[in-house]
């Protein structure tokens, strides 16, 4: 059994696709899910916004990264590009056509040009289907038939993902969480399609495995010139992966630029609290020292979301301003091209240590001022 | 320096300077399909006011090592081997009673998922004044007080309405901070923290990192700090102990072993995590195969089917041969000392940045 990927080494530069053709905008996109209450008659109290005006454009073969805490509505966005979920508002445009209300039978074509790989490969891979009946279902409810059949084809498929031909017939409780992953892969790529959405498609591994998967869906991207939408939480993986970056906070894209900008040159204070707050391997003393920003508390809840920008009540530069206009998602100047953020008062683009740590935590601050 | 001292094999005697020494320790379970060796031979110490880091994949058997130490383990089912000495007292022959007044008191544990660990049936307020009042004797008045005191500490905002609130009313980061609180209203001399931050995002995560850290210094507890995350490990703990399949493959400070890593297994682990510093056009460099099922662990190394350096040492060595792990800084590795360090320096070395 393969399970070993070997990927040709190719320089690939930094900026492909930037600037290529859209796949997919997204304008204003919202959803809000009714919460019902009351007795004895349900009615609707109010709503989780949990995507509350999302601005985002995929190019074409580009890999765009969505980070976010949990809560943010990073998987609701990629479902509702994938129309598994209806949008309360906003625009969704791809290839020219607006798709956000489709019918069923107006979406049947473009299904198969969006696929999705899910993050828990254990749910999402039916217990009771052999890997193969799992692979060719996609084709043959598309009713795609390749040269040479619909077997061989999924036989190639395994080959492409690192799995062995020969687990055609195995069933899915008899492979690892890495090699089912895999088959969530084979799946996705069985219909050719122009764009996949991977919610958090590694999170779940162990990171040995972790990285296998990593090299897998960027051999793919690459060589099949796939666009992805990469949902996840970790900072360190979406850099690895994608040429372009959105960070996402509570229902909002809060920045957005290509990789270089985001992680180098952020402007948007919860981009540069989240990058400061991912523990990196480091020995002390290696380096220059990173800024260290503590926020306090947990995201507010999305049912009742804070006025103006929403990161206010998190935020050390938060002025009054911030509290009534909400922050257009805007190029501030002395920012790259297509690097856009959405905030009043922006940080220096820098990520290196500079002026004092930023400690909101007040059991932190309290802690810390008795050591000094 | 390193707390890590003793040898693997001849168990030291019982009262050495470390706090919580750990000998030989084999933690077995009878199962259906067999017998599962989770634990096979492991050996540490813990000084107070230290951290010792464990790392490893899932299933390689540091979950299962603190439970043992805490008595946690089902005696039906499992068995345990080895020496568990903590504070001079021997805990794996230890009566139920005797454990019964250790936990919670001088020895407690933070689990990786709040909303399991607490009981959603009281409130947050009495689930961690229990503990204060069985072991103090103190009345409820008194561990209400107390209470309240630490959630204030570990930054519960308004912790007195908070006392009343059941555990779902909490959110992620606060249901591990009142975690925090009631593995240290005891006071303990040992906090076992069993991967803490992994169901945490990051902004919070960096918060209970940094206040766990904070508190230590205040409390001076000893901490043995669980984690798959070698960036967290790298930020918490002073000692780090790398654990592959039941066993510990590599040992040493935390500065010697990301610095000059010598096994392959931790090579292996930090060449495959990317880097927020690191080339972006580097590829990362996977372990292949995935971690062995330990009803069955391979003989010999219990890495040598996913090492890339088997050949190196060559004549079957890996596979016939456990390699030992010596005294202090050290790797379980047939590879010789200086081999090991030549190959971190030409070929892992380059790729981690």
């Amino acid at each position: 059994m393969s399970d070993n990927v070997t990927l040709p080494k190719q320089g690939h530069s930094d900026t492909t696709a930037t600037t290529g053709e859209e796949l997919l905008t997204v304008e204003g996109m919202a959803k809000h899910f009714p919460i019902y209450g009351g007795f004895p008659f349900k009615r609707k109290v109010g709503a989780v916004k949990a995507v509350d005006g999302v601005d985002l454009t995929v190019y074409k073969g580009e890999s765009l990264g969505l980070v976010g805490e949990s809560g943010c509505g990073k998987s609701t966005t990629g479902r509702l590009i994938t129309r598994l979920l209806e949008p309360t508002d906003g625009k969704i445009t791809y290839m020219g056509q607006d798709i956000t209300h489709a019918k069923r039978k107006e979406l049947a074509p473009i299904r198969s040009e969006i696929q999705m790989i899910f993050q828990d490969p254990y749910s999402s891979l039916n217990p009771r289907q052999t890997v193969g009946s799992i692979i060719k279902s996609p084709m043959e409810v598309n009713g795609i038939d390749p040269p040479g059949g619909r077997e061989t084809r999924v036989r190639e498929l395994l080959e492409t993902v690192g799995l062995s031909p020969e687990h055609y017939n195995r069933f899915p409780h008899e492979f690892s969480g890495g090699q089912r992953q895999r088959i969530g892969v084979a799946r996705a790529l069985a219909l050719e399609p122009k764009l996949i959405i991977a919610d958090e498609p590694v999170s779940a591994l162990d990171v040995s495995i972790q990285a296998q998967v990593v090299n897998l869906l960027k051999k793919v991207q690459e060589e099949m010139g796939i666009a992805f939408l990469f949902i996840a939480h970790d900072l360190a993986v979406v850099r690895h992966f994608s040429q372009r970056v959105a960070v996402m906070y509570l229902g909002k894209v809060v920045e957005v630029g290509d990789r270089e900008s985001i992680y180098n040159r952020p402007r948007h204070p919860y981009t540069h609290a989240l990058l400061s707050a991912v523990p990196e391997v480091e020995v002390e003393g290696d380096g220059p020292p990173r800024e260290r920003i503590r926020l306090a508390g947990d995201v507010p809840s999305p049912i009742n979301p804070p006025s103006g920008c929403h990161f206010r009540t998190r935020c050390w530069k938060a002025q009054d301003k911030c509290a009534t206009d909400d922050p257009p998602l805007v190029q501030i100047s002395g920012n790259s091209e297509g690097h856009l953020t959405a905030c009043h008062f922006p940080e220096d683009p820098i990520v290196t240590a500079h002026g004092k740590d930023v400690i909101l935590d007040p059991a932190l601050a309290a802690l810390e001022d008795t050591e000094d | 320096m390193t707390t890590l001292t003793k040898t693997e094999d001849t168990p030291s005697p019982t009262g050495s300077d470390a706090f919580l020494s750990v000998r030989d320790l084999r933690v077995r379970f009878s199962t259906e399909d067999g017998i599962v060796k989770a634990v096979d031979g492991l050996s540490f110490d813990v000084e107070r006011g230290k951290t010792l880091g464990i790392v490893g994949e899932s299933g390689s058997g540091k979950s299962v090592t603190n439970l043992t130490v805490l008595g946690l383990h089902n005696p039906k089912t499992s068995t345990v081997e080895g020496e568990i000495v903590l504070d001079g007292q021997e805990l794996t022959t230890a009566s139920e009673k005797d454990m019964e007044k250790l936990r919670g008191n001088k020895v407690a544990m933070i689990f990786q998922d709040p909303l399991t660990a607490f009981s959603p049936y009281y409130t947050i307020g009495r689930q961690i004044a229990e503990p204060y009042m069985k072991h103090t004797g103190a009345s409820k008045k008194e561990a209400k007080a107390r209470t309240i005191e630490m959630l204030d500490r570990v930054g519960i905002p308004q912790p007195a309405m908070r006392f009343n609130d059941y555990p779902h009313q909490y959110s992620g980061g606060m249901r591990q901070r009142a975690m925090i609180a009631m593995a240290l209203i005891c006071d303990p001399d040992l906090l076992i923290a069993d991967e803490p931050t992994t169901a945490l995002d990051v902004t919070v995560q960096a918060q209970i990192l940094d206040l766990l850290k904070d508190l230590q210094q205040e409390f001076g507890s000893a901490i043995v700090f669980i984690t798959h995350d070698l960036g967290v490990i790298s930020h918490m703990a002073d000692d780090l102990l790398v654990m592959y399949a039941g066993r510990a493959v590599e040992r040493g400070s935390v500065r010697e072993v990301l610095r000059a890593p010598q096994h392959p297994y931790t090579w292996g682990l930090l060449s495959s995590m990317p880097r927020l510093g690191g080339d972006i056009n580097e590829e990362l460099m996977p372990i292949p195969g995935s971690p062995p099922s330990l009803l069955n662990p391979p003989t010999g190394c219990a890495f040598n089917p996913r090492c890339t350096y088997v050949d190196t040492v060559g004549g079957g060595r890996c596979s016939s041969e456990r390699p030992p792990l010596a005294d202090g800084r050290a790797a379980a590795c047939h590879l010789p000392v200086d081999q090991r360090q030549d190959i971190f320096i030409d070929q892992i070395k380059p790729r981690l940045g």
